[in-house]
Parts: structure tokens; C-alpha cells; sequence
């Protein structure tokens, strides 16, 4: 990689205790030793289930929780959680669009306010009015005076998704974090929403990072692609050879469950789409299964994947794996 | 806002007799001593428990005393009682309840635990005993007294509000834009619980009314004032219910409920403050169904 990256993850885990009735607790373990770099100008797309720890991750990138152990390293400088203008010099740099457009805006406060608030905690010194009319044509909002007034039951979910992505441009970061940015919104607006990240991304220098389950849409938008399972990082690299050449038995799961419509037909003129025998459910947290967290639901687990975790394997073109197929094979050869 | 606020007929209604209320507070021992010539405590002999005529509009108590003086006069007593319980509840309720749902953790044990303290106390109960020792104290006492036991039940439901408030997409969104705590708390979580604040707050003004009225009716507050409790109180010792005078109990009772209507309909309308799509929903309704009826009316001809 040529330049360093503007953020990353070293070895984070984190950990949360849970109170159930009766003073009982418990913890669920939700990431493990994960390392992530986010580079200027480059997506990285993170994929799993749900419940695999990725809003955790872009929790902790966000500073709302300090992580159990490991730490996150802004241009190198490590960032604990803080308070007040501390907080707001991390957060003019680190800006994130939450999931549900429905609930991220203030159904009290119109675009206006939004924006205003976030020029005037970072300190924008200019023409308010005309900067804000500039961040709505950015996110094409238009005609600006149209939707700079309105509330937000007023507008659509596509719309509001484009007015957070407004509030969050408005303190001009340098790592903006997707958390699902799209997951939410109709089909029909999902690429225009993916090309304005996209756009963002090119023409503004952003590292994005883009959390999703659907890897079609990792694959169009991202570089890079990493794999998470069950708070582990199972498989990372450029997103064509993740998805053209997957080496890790969830990756194929993954890929095998998601529709390609490619794929539908074969030369034969069958479908395809490869039976999905049982696909098995993603483990608890707080009681997780030992060594490879995967190892209940692979169809290839060996003894060893019960036992530990196994060591990082990595090919030249930087796509990479922790799996113990991969591992004995390098050792054998 | 405050334009919409007024747009409804509920809240005009309300607001209205509310004002009238005031006023009547404001005004009213003024009124009937300069315009109407008439005293609250000055007894009439020559004309005892009449019923309302040309002289006494509402006529007058088994002692001679005019009723329409009495009720206006009393107006004072009972809303100054009122207004006090009220402010100083709700005030006691929303520093407390947004407090320990937006600290959390040691400060929120504490609230909780004291809000659960004045929860369990028989409220009644203390207020009667308390208002029995200082007799006299007049409705700034008493209100005083209901506001301090009457924040409690209020408070619970703030907490609860406010932290589900807390964690909402919005407030985290404005938390990673660097917003101050304070200003989270004011500008982001407040303004959704106008609605309960505004609830609790007239709740508790009528509730302040009926517990001074109930004080008063059970011979609990200073013989000199007159309110619309002591009004009732008498009228039961006159009995004036077996004498069938009607015309001395039924206009404080008459006051009280419609106080307590018209303070309710005004709550219509603050719900629909922090709640916008309530009025957006109801306007787009009458435009449709207007839509609808010019279409329905053009196809007929």
C-alpha cells in the first residue's frame, strides 16, 4: 500500500456484559482480535451476517464504546473515547451514516437544522446559507430550496439516507463509515446511492468504509473486501479475487447464497444456483464455539478447527485467509 | 408553530375558557367589588338561601352570603393553588426524570431510588397531615405541599422516555457530530417530550385544583379565604344538597370540571406539537376529502 492508513483497527476485541434477570451477567464476546485499515480514496467493504460484529466494529471506529483490548489508530495517533472538543477535532475527520434513514434524523428538526448544526459545531466560517444549498446539489438534492426546509416525514427514505450523508459531509471528514448505508432504502434506489458513495469517494479523497451482508453490492462499490464471522475475520483481499476466488468456507457460503444473475442459467439451461443443504445459524455470542467459530457449520472442518484459531495464510496479490485448510498446506509444502 | 398550535378547534375552545379562568384569578375580587358591588363575605339578612334572583344572580348561602361573589372570588384560591402545585411538580419531575435518564448509571440509582421514596409515601395522606399544621398557610401553602408529593409518578414516566430517547439513531447521530452533551438534551431529546411535560403539567394544575378543593371540603385550609373547596365545604354543612339548594354547590363543582375540560383539550393540541405528523396527516385528510367531494360533486352534474 502506498500511502498510510487515515484509520485503522489493531488487534481490536471487545466485549460486552450483559445483565439478565436475578443478577445473573454474562458476556458476549463480539469481536476478536480484529485489524482494519482504511486507506484515503479507497472502499473497503466489511461482509457478514448479521450479528457478526460489523456495527461493532463501526461502533468502536466511531468512538462510542473503548475497545475490551486492542486499539483504534487514527494516522497512527491511537484515539480513546473522549468528550467535548476532543471528540468534535476526531469527529470532524471520522463521520458516519447510520443504517436506518427512518431513525437517524431528528423528526422534530428539518434539513436545515441538520446541516446548520453540523457547519457550526465544526467551526465552518463562511456563507452558511450557501454552503449548505452546495452539500444538498453534492448529495443532488434538488432544487436545494425545496428539500432544505422540510422535515423529515416529509421526505423518502432515499432522501433522508441522501440528507445524512449531507450532515455528515457538512464537517468535510476524511473517513466516512457506512454502517448499511443501503440496506434499508428500495432496490430501486440503491445504485444511486452507491455511485454517490462512489463519487464521494473519487472525487473528495474519502476512505469509506462500506458494512454490508449483500456482496453484490461489496463487490460493485469496494476495493477491498473483508469477511467477517461470528466477530472473527475470516478472509480479506481485493474484492475480485475475494469474490472470483474464495478461499475460505464461509466466503462460499456467502457467495452461494447471494443471487447472481449471471449465474441463473447454465450452459445445460438449468439453474445454477447450487442447493444450500443446510446452512446452519450463526453461533451465539456469548457462549461461542472454540478454535474456527465456523467450524459447526463447515462442511470441510477438520480436528484442529475446534481447537484454535488458525494462523493468517497470505498470497502475493494480498488476498489472504485464516483457515486451516490453507494453513497445513503451506506448512506441508 | 404556535400559529398551528392554534389552528385546531379543541385548543381554541380550550384555551379560551383558560383564559377566562385566568382572568377571572386576576380580576375577579376587583371586579365584584368595583363593577358589581358586591362582597364575598358580607351577609344579606333579609334574604337567606334564596335562590338566584335580580338582586343575587346566583343567589345566596344559608347565611346570606352572595354565591356569584363567592365563586368569583374563589376563582384566586383555587388556581393560585393550582398553578403553584404545577409548576413546582413539573419542574421537580423534569429535572429529575431527564436527569437520571440521560446520566445514567450512580446519579440515575439515586434519582430512582428518591422518586421511588416520594412514590410509596401516601401522598394524601401527608398532605392532609401537613396542611392540618399550618392551617391558615392559604393555596400558596397548599400548593406548595401537593407540588412537593405529587412530582413522583410523573418523574417514572420522564426517566423511561428519556432513555429510550438516548439511544435513538438520532441523538447518536448528533453525538458523532461532536454535539454537546447539554445541547443533546435540550435541543435533541426535549422537544419529544413536550408532549409528556405539557400533559404533567396541566394534569397537575387541575390536580392541584381538586386537592385544594378536597382540602377544603374536608375543613383543611384557612376559615378566611374563600375557594371553591370552602365554597362546597359549606354548602354541605348548610346542607344545602337536603334543602335542595342546588345554586350554592353546583357552580363550584360546574368551575372545576370545566377548568378541567378546557385544560384538556388544550392538551389536543400540544400532542400535535411533538408529534408533526399528526397535524400534516390531519391536513392532508381535509385536502383529499375536499379533493374528493368537489370530484364527487362534479360528477354528479
Amino acid at each position: 500500500m502506498p500511502d498510510p492508513a487515515v484509520l485503522e483497527a489493531v488487534d481490536v476485541s471487545m466485549r460486552f456484559t450483559v445483565r439478565g434477570g436475578l443478577g445473573r451477567t454474562a458476556t458476549v464476546r463480539a469481536l476478536e482480535h480484529v485489524s482494519l485499515r482504511l486507506h484515503r480514496g479507497r472502499t473497503v467493504a466489511l461482509v457478514g451476517e448479521s450479528g457478526s460484529g460489523k456495527t461493532t466494529l463501526a461502533r468502536l471506529f466511531a468512538l462510542m464504546y473503548q475497545p475490551t483490548s486492542g486499539e483504534i489508530r487514527l494516522r497512527g495517533e491511537p484515539v480513546g473515547v473522549r468528550r467535548g472538543s476532543t471528540a468534535r477535532a476526531y469527529y470532524s475527520e471520522v463521520q458516519m451514516v447510520l443504517q436506518d434513514p427512518f431513525a437517524s434524523l431528528n423528526p422534530m428538526h428539518t434539513v436545515r437544522h441538520n446541516l446548520r448544526r453540523a457547519l457550526r459545531l465544526h467551526h465552518f466560517d463562511g456563507d452558511l446559507e450557501e454552503r449548505m444549498h452546495e452539500l444538498l446539489r453534492r448529495v443532488s438534492l434538488t432544487p436545494t430550496q425545496d428539500f432544505i426546509g422540510k422535515l423529515p416525514h416529509e421526505l423518502s427514505g432515499g432522501q433522508r439516507q441522501r440528507v445524512s450523508i449531507a450532515r455528515a459531509l457538512a464537517v468535510a471528514p476524511k473517513v466516512l463509515l457506512g454502517d448499511e448505508p443501503i440496506s434499508m432504502l428500495d432496490v430501486s434506489m440503491r445504485l444511486d446511492l452507491l455511485n454517490l458513495l462512489a463519487s464521494l469517494r473519487d472525487e473528495e479523497g474519502l476512505a469509506l468504509l462500506y458494512i454490508t451482508h449483500d456482496i453484490a453490492s461489496a463487490r460493485y462499490l469496494a476495493e477491498e473486501i473483508c469477511v467477517m464471522y461470528a466477530g472473527q475475520l475470516v478472509e480479506g483481499g481485493p474484492a475480485e479475487q475475494v469474490i472470483q476466488n474464495p478461499q475460505h468456507p464461509y466466503t462460499k457460503l456467502l457467495l452461494e447464497a447471494s443471487p447472481d444473475p449471471a449465474r441463473t442459467v447454465s450452459a445445460a439451461g438449468q439453474s445454477s444456483f447450487l442447493p444450500i443443504a443446510d446452512a446452519g445459524e450463526p453461533p451465539s455470542l456469548i457462549d461461542p464455539p472454540g478454535g474456527c467459530r465456523f467450524h459447526p457449520r463447515c462442511p470441510v472442518a477438520k480436528a484442529e478447527c475446534r481447537t484454535a484459531f488458525p494462523a493468517r495464510t497470505s498470497a502475493a496479490d494480498g488476498h489472504w485467509t485464516n483457515c486451516w485448510l490453507y494453513t497445513s498446506e503451506s506448512e506441508a509444502s | 408553530m404556535v400559529l398551528r398550535f392554534l389552528s385546531g378547534w379543541k385548543v381554541r375552545a380550550g384555551l379560551t375558557v383558560f383564559l377566562l379562568f385566568c382572568l377571572l384569578a386576576l380580576l375577579g375580587p376587583w371586579f365584584c367589588s368595583s363593577v358589581l358591588h358586591i362582597s364575598p363575605t358580607a351577609l344579606d339578612v333579609d334574604s337567606v338561601s334564596t335562590p338566584p334572583s335580580a338582586g343575587h344572580l346566583l343567589g345566596t348561602t344559608a347565611s346570606g352570603q352572595d354565591v356569584l361573589a363567592q365563586l368569583i372570588t374563589g376563582a384566586r384560591q383555587s388556581m393560585i393553588a393550582g398553578l403553584v402545585a404545577s409548576v413546582l411538580g413539573t419542574s421537580i419531575a423534569v429535572l429529575v426524570g431527564v436527569t437520571a435518564g440521560l446520566a445514567g448509571g450512580v446519579v440515575d440509582s439515586v434519582l430512582t431510588a428518591l422518586t421511588n421514596v416520594f412514590l410509596t409515601m401516601p401522598a394524601f395522606a401527608l398532605i392532609f397531615v401537613i396542611s392540618g399544621y399550618t392551617q391558615g398557610g392559604g393555596p400558596v401553602v397548599i400548593g406548595i405541599i401537593i407540588g412537593i408529593f405529587g412530582w413522583a409518578g410523573g418523574t417514572r414516566a420522564l426517566r423511561s422516555q428519556t432513555l429510550s430517547l438516548r439511544n435513538r439513531d438520532f441523538v447518536v447521530a448528533m453525538r458523532m457530530l461532536g454535539e454537546s452533551r447539554v445541547r443533546l438534551a435540550l435541543v435533541e431529546v426535549l422537544p419529544h417530550l413536550i408532549g409528556w411535560i405539557s400533559a404533567m403539567f396541566l394534569g397537575g394544575f387541575v390536580g392541584g385544583v381538586l386537592a385544594e378543593a378536597g382540602l377544603a371540603f374536608l375543613g383543611l385550609s384557612s376559615a378566611s379565604t374563600v375557594s371553591w373547596g370552602s365554597m362546597i365545604s359549606e354548602a354541605q354543612q348548610g346542607n344545602a344538597l337536603l334543602g335542595g339548594m342546588w345554586w350554592w354547590f353546583a357552580p363550584p363543582g360546574l368551575c372545576i370540571a370545566l377548568l378541567g375540560a378546557s385544560v384538556t383539550l388544550v392538551n389536543f393540541g400540544i400532542d400535535e406539537i411533538s408529534n408533526p405528523r399528526l397535524r400534516n396527516a390531519r391536513r392532508t385528510l381535509v385536502r383529499r376529502a375536499r379533493q374528493a367531494a368537489v370530484k364527487g360533486a362534479d360528477s354528479d352534474e
